[in-house]
């Protein structure tokens, strides 16, 4: 939140803008913080000790290089899933099929990344990259057009293509792209379309890093990015400014498919080798909470990413350590989302005051396109 | 639409049913004839899944309207139904009771309901947020708390209705039913019962409506909200319950698949009506009944995964086709301030 401190303007001294930072930074440090609390509480009503779990946690996320690689890893496709949530909400829709998105975009990949070979790799790896992405862009254009033009809620409308999207590539995985062998997955993708590693440092996060200031730039630069906050805002002013809303919730709805399609391509690419079943599962519901958490901004999704994916990073430690189930994560993920949403409860217990920004609005009916 | 379609109640159900439920309905019985003089075996086993698969589609779908007639939208029907689906069958494991472990998962689905209740009443934050919250909390708990190798004392049991029950065809497929399939059925009268002909009803509808007008007449817009969405949430706990102890009789990790959401798009194609859910979830029903059927009897050479889609394929095509032309409730998704 750094970046929207400042531009408040040169003008603003060194303790305003502490205090402007503090003000939008401060419910999610606190609702990370609550959340932590009731974790620790639930973890004790289970019979672990929570100080214990807590402390594997962050030694199996940031003890070591090894372990901060695999921070980074795991939260590559967490930023890009973050994005497309968070870039969503900016035009006013709610994406929830990240995880249909990103599995259409790595299934693609990596059929891109085996089916063709004899490409060098200056073409083939972005190819793939690419073609991932833009798989996901198409499938969550039906979303779009769909809202765009019959009104059908996206909510919906995602959740089920998530389902339908498990169904297509468990068919693609099983069909016609299968490996050969027993089980059902795609074969290796080839040397050619592989995102390399520098030691521990997985490259495709700093992919992630530099698509989330290109959205920065998009959101906040931009012509198409104005016109899409202002259809996020009020889509009857942005109709009556001679904005094409429609046009714009299925463009805004691609590029939100765009960027979950992404974090597919760069998991297959990069970290798992091929595509198979049962691959990042919940990666949908993770973006809703990163995004609520960075309240939006395509640069505070960073953080907001990597505090959850060193959480998923460490869970393994966590359980080998102090025995407790990583599924807690999902709990505290839960409870961050409560807390980050209930902003009332939080600025009630700091008694600061509202700063007017950050907050989404969605629920409108269903019926309204 | 007319601007007073929900509250001239008889009239566009009445309307509704001719549109299409008269075709439906007729179509289903020249199925069920055809299908019973030549396959008899089939179709009754075909019309009693359809029966069994649309009571928790009846259930969720009757918990969103509930809810949204009275002005919150509810899009947590999964997560309380997953939730309660766990609870009830927990109970199960540990006092052996199905009674009790029914009770259980109605009253874990009436606290989650308070819950969303809390959040978009009290908290006034945005319902849809309110309601993904509640999905995500209901996987994550259940995911903590699940341990594998729980077995249960049994689950609901069919209760055959005396001399009804041997009919032919009829008979077994709906007078041999477990508990919560009769209960969903008796819960949609009572529903329509309630919602128009009661004075609970007309003010539910009203504070769904024109919560201003009402308050104006001394209704007390935001504890009938709070009471409402956690009836609703109880009732969508008992489609909960009747996944692990009637349907199935054990728990799975993320079991519901969907059917919490599925539930919305059959309350949007149900316009909002009790017997218009009842009607748009047999529709429902009868399409994961087919993809049962024919995954299992394989006589139709589609790989199973499309056949998988069906339900879901069902309620996106639904969605566009209908989202448009139902009026919902005026007043949902908008928290009530009063002044």
């Amino acid at each position: 939140m750094a970046i929207q401190a400042s531009e408040k303007g040169p003008t603003s001294s060194f303790g305003e803008r502490l205090a402007s930072f503090w003000r939008s930074a401060s419910v999610p440090i606190m609702a990370i913080l609550l959340a932590a609390l009731i974790g620790a509480i639930i973890l004790l009503l289970s019979g672990a000790n929570p100080i214990d779990a807590y402390a594997a946690l962050f030694k199996g996320s940031f003890s070591n290089a090894r372990a901060i690689g695999r921070t980074l890893e795991k939260a590559t496709p967490l930023i890009l899933g973050g994005l497309a949530v968070a870039f969503a909400f900016k035009g006013g829709l709610f994406n929830i099929g990240g995880q249909g998105q990103l599995l259409i975009g790595a299934i693609v990949s990596a059929a891109i990344g085996f089916g063709l070979g004899g490409l060098p790799f200056i073409i083939h790896m972005p190819l793939a990259l690419i073609g991932g992405a833009i798989a996901g862009a198409l499938y969550a254009s039906i979303a779009g057009a769909l809202k765009a033009y019959t009104g059908a809620h996206e909510v919906i409308t995602t959740i089920m293509l998530n389902f339908v999207a498990i169904n297509i590539t468990d068919f693609l995985a099983n069909g016609p792209w299968k490996d050969e062998g027993i089980v059902a997955r795609t074969p290796a993708i080839l040397e050619t379309a592989a995102i390399p590693k520098l030691d521990n440092i997985p490259l495709g996060f700093f992919i992630a890093v530099a698509v989330a200031i290109i959205i920065w730039y998009l959101l906040f630069r931009t012509t198409l990015g104005f016109e899409i906050r202002t259809v996020g805002l009020n889509p009857n002013a942005a109709k009556y400014s001679g904005i094409l809303v429609a046009r714009l919730t299925v463009l805004t709805m691609a590029i939100s498919g765009f960027l979950a399609g992404l974090g597919g391509s760069i998991e297959t690419l990069g970290v798992v080798g091929r595509f198979q079943p049962g691959f990042n599962v919940g990666l949908g519901f993770d973006g809703i909470t990163i995004a609520l958490l960075a309240r939006t901004h395509p640069l505070a999704v960073i953080p907001a990413a990597i505090l959850i994916g060193a959480m998923q990073a460490g869970s393994s430690q966590m359980q080998f350590d102090a025995k407790v189930s990583f599924e807690i994560i999902d709990v505290i993920q839960a409870l961050i989302l409560f807390f980050v949403s209930a902003e009332m409860i939080v600025r009630w217990i700091l008694r600061i005051r509202a700063d007017g920004d950050g907050g989404v609005r969605l629920s409108s009916g269903w019926g309204q396109g | 639409m007319t601007s007073n379609v929900a509250l001239a109640n008889n009239r566009s159900w009445l309307d509704f049913l001719r549109k299409t439920g008269v075709w439906v309905g007729i179509l289903v019985v020249v199925a069920a004839i055809y299908g019973y003089t030549t396959e008899p075996q089939v179709t009754t086993s075909m019309l009693a899944s359809t029966l069994r698969q649309s009571t928790p589609l009846v259930l969720g779908a009757l918990c969103g309207l509930l809810g949204e007639r009275s002005g919150v939208i509810n899009i947590g029907i999964e997560g309380q139904m997953l939730l309660s689906a766990f609870v009830g069958f927990l109970a199960n494991v540990y006092t052996g009771n199905l009674f009790i472990a029914v009770a259980a998962g109605v009253l874990t689905g009436a606290l989650l309901g308070g819950l969303l209740a809390f959040m978009s009443v009290t908290l006034k934050m945005d319902q849809i947020i309110g309601g993904t919250v509640i999905n995500i909390l209901a996987l994550g708990l259940t995911g903590f708390f699940y341990q594998t190798g729980l077995t249960t004392q049994g689950k609901l049991q069919p209760i055959a209705l005396g001399p009804l029950a041997d009919l032919p065809l009829v008979g077994p497929v709906l007078f041999e039913n477990p508990p919560i399939t009769y209960l969903a059925i008796i819960l949609v009268f009572i529903m329509h019962y309630m919602l128009f002909y009661t004075r609970w009803g007309l003010r539910t509808r009203a504070i769904g409506e024109h919560p201003r007008a009402a308050d104006t007449v001394g209704i007390n817009v935001n504890r009938m909200r709070y009471i409402n969405v956690s009836i609703a949430g109880g009732i969508a706990g008992l489609a909960g319950a009747f996944l692990t102890l009637e349907a199935v009789g054990s728990f799975e990790r993320a079991m519901t698949n969907g059917r919490g959401f599925v539930a919305l798009a059959v309350m949007i194609f149900g316009k909002y009506m009790p017997f218009g859910v009842w009607g748009s979830a047999l529709l429902f029903g009868f399409a994961t009944a087919l993809q049962t059927q024919l995954q299992f009897s394989g006589t139709i050479q589609i790989p199973h995964q499309f056949i998988g889609m069906l339900p879901y394929v069902l309620t996106i095509v639904v969605l566009a086709g209908f989202v448009g032309r139902t009026r919902p409730p005026a007043a949902e998704g908008q928290p009530y301030e009063t002044e």
